[in-house]
């Protein structure tokens, strides 16, 4: 007896009963079910929404690979032991070593992800008695892409269980929350674990381990593991990163330009500190387009987001131009940032492809849409140039807008019927 | 006595004046970061409710209805002043943390709701036991939300660590197994988390008081 026809069966023995959903609904994930709708008319269209959130999943495969490949790489350059990689084709990224550590690393966070937020959607299903919804099936493959390599696994799972249940099922479930839940999961580890979520230690593996160590008197060598955002926002004031190595005290002093530090086309490959996901800007573009070609993701949110970062970025640029900031301020460093260069630091692009295009949080409306996603990153980077404790404004600025689309939306069909009204007015006038 | 004592009961629980009436949400969001500071919190808006309804349910008679609001917070002012003024003598550490929101128990909304609503139109002994009664429902759920708060964000009760030593280097109880404290919960938004759930909790168990 194979197994479909096993699930098949079991399903068949508790239907009615309160378990009956979660049978359902490991049956329908595995497996296409046999039964068909008897009456009413029905279309049948390709896309479900299933298809849809497999088609998400499948975009994001290759960051989550990059990822494993990257955070292996970042720890072993950081601790000196191999060269840098010089390009994204670099003998010394695509090593397996890298990719042991890196998926030692990766795949729990994956695991706990999936694990825990799936039982939490199976448990209210079971309780509320409906259908386990496919809901789960991106945000789980987003969260492990969005946090610090060295999350504990205790602490993703506390924020995975809040995520999904204040975030989501509080609402009423897939379809009905307000906020992007994945994002909710990062807000929630963001304000109550910051010293694993900010800072210049928690973005390369073994970094903030080394450092507990040696702050308890032990003889390890420390590892720095600053993000761009870090280095640009200290900018303007000398920067020093001393670490020991091998026993003998290194202090490197970096100008006051991280581009010193890493080339622009390190920034577009990915091979550079992050969290586990969103480094890489070419795989998110290459994710993006695949989006936009197979009509899931929406290109309007995508390039408005865009826009509107660069937007912000130009005004920055303007502001350090016409002298009205002194190099002394402490958000010099990042409002000297070119405009462009916004694009490839951070994670605004991958905040605008997976998390601004989410179809269920996101302003419906074509016409809501583009004010969305402008708002989207010209917050992103206010929020990223003026927030005094950590860089970056991506998911902070999403969470925003996600409250205030509903709103737009509104508004946008109330013009649109004023319009017509008008229309109307002057035609049977 | 039946009737008196669903006076103090009712507000305990189904007509819970925070998580029914949804009124005093201020305070309940700005102080329950401690346990010891919601219960002092909890005791003044006792004292404070209680006395004023006596005050204003004896008054009830003689106050002209176009000028009961003034009244009513003449009242209100002059006994948190004097709350105000035996937490600055007895107790100054704690009045600084509680800093305005003592002085902003005049705005408390559960306070002027009962003067208007009850005190007005009441005895003063059952004004008495209404007032005893809606401050404990208050109290009630800001222990729970204090409670919550402190012993997650900060991993003690009343100051006293419950959750073991969190310093580095000398971990111990819980942390020593990589345990922390949780600064989501020291935010006011974290409060209002716990207030939602406290009443998704209450109406889950009692469906009567789902409104649509």
């Amino acid at each position: 007896m194979s197994l479909k026809s096993k699930l098949h069966d079991i399903k068949e023995k508790y239907k009615g009963t309160k378990m009956a959903p979660a049978f359902n609904a490991l049956h329908t994930f595995l497996y296409l079910p046999n039964e068909t709708t008897h009456n009413g008319t029905h279309i049948k269209v390709a896309d479900d929404l299933k298809r849809t959130m497999n088609t998400v999943i499948m975009a994001l495969v290759p960051c989550l690979i990059f990822g494993m490949f990257n955070a292996g790489y970042q720890h072993y350059l950081a601790l000196g032991e191999i060269e840098a990689a010089n390009g994204f084709f670099g003998a010394s990224f695509w090593s397996f070593d890298n990719l042991i550590l890196g998926a030692w690393q990766v795949l729990p966070l994956v695991i706990v992800s999936y694990g825990v937020g799936l039982a939490v959607e199976f448990l209210f299903a079971v309780i509320k008695g409906h259908e386990v919804e496919e809901g789960y099936l991106v945000t789980g493959m987003l969260v492990p892409l969005i946090v610090p390599i060295d999350i504990p696994l205790w602490m993703l799972s506390v924020a995975v269980i809040f995520g999904v249940v204040i975030g989501k099922e509080v609402f009423g479930g897939t379809g009905m929350n307000i906020l992007n839940p994945a994002l909710t999961i990062r807000a929630f580890l963001f304000f109550a674990y910051p010293t694993w979520m900010s800072g210049d230690k928690v973005w390369v593996h073994d970094a903030v381990n080394r450092d507990q160590l040696i702050a308890a008197g032990e003889n390890v060598d420390a590892i720095s593991g600053e993000t761009l955002l870090g280095f640009y926002a200290k900018s303007g004031q000398e920067l020093t990163i001393a670490g020991t190595n091998g026993g003998s005290e290194i202090i490197t002093t970096y100008g006051d330009r991280a581009a010193d530090l890493y080339s622009y086309w390190d920034m577009f490959w990915g091979l550079i500190p992050g969290s586990v996901g969103e480094t890489s800007k070419f795989l998110i573009i290459i994710g993006a387009l695949f989006l936009i070609f197979t009509k899931i993701g929406s290109w309007r949110i995508m390039l408005s987001t865009i826009i509107g970062a660069l937007a912000m970025g130009l005004i920055f640029n303007g502001v350090v131009g016409a002298g009205w900031i002194q190099e002394s301020s402490k958000f010099f460093g990042l409002m000297n940032v070119p405009f462009w260069q916004h694009l490839i630091i951070g994670s605004i692009l991958f905040g605008a492809v997976y998390m601004a295009t989410d179809p269920v949080t996101a302003a419906q409306t074509n016409k809501g849409k583009w004010i969305y996603g402008f708002l989207i990153g010209f917050i992103s980077i206010m929020i990223r140039v003026f927030n005094p404790a950590y860089p970056e404004g991506v998911f902070l600025a999403i969470l925003l807008m996600n409250v205030f689309a509903p709103t737009i939306d509104h508004y946008v069909i109330q013009g649109n019927v004023k319009k017509r009204m008008k229309r109307l007015k002057v035609k049977t006038a | 006595m039946g009737k008196d004592s669903k006076l103090i009961l009712d507000p305990l629980a189904d007509n819970n004046p925070i998580t029914i009436q949804v009124l005093g949400i201020c305070s309940a969001l700005a102080i329950t970061a401690e346990l010891e500071a919601s219960i002092v919190m909890s005791i003044s808006v006792l004292f404070v409710l209680a006395v004023g309804n006596v005050v204003i349910s004896l008054m009830r008679n003689i106050i002209p209805s176009k000028i009961r609001i003034i009244v009513q917070l003449i009242v209100v002012a002059t006994l948190v002043i004097i709350v105000d003024l035996v937490l600055k003598a007895f107790a100054y550490e704690l009045s600084k943390t509680l800093s305005v929101f003592v002085g902003l128990i005049i705005t408390n909304c559960i306070i002027m709701g009962r003067f208007e609503a009850f005190a007005l139109g009441n005895s003063p002994w059952r004004s008495f036991l209404d007032g005893i009664g809606n401050s404990l429902g208050y109290a009630v759920i800001l222990i729970i939300v204090g409670f919550f708060r402190e012993l997650l964000g900060s991993g003690t009760l009343l100051g006293i660590p419950v959750l073991g030593n969190p310093i580095p280097g000398e971990l111990s109880g819980l942390y020593a197994y990589g345990y922390e404290n949780n600064g989501f919960m020291l935010l006011s938004p974290m409060a209002l988390i716990v207030v939602g759930i406290i009443i998704w909790v209450q109406r889950t168990k009692n469906k009567a008081l789902i409104e649509d």
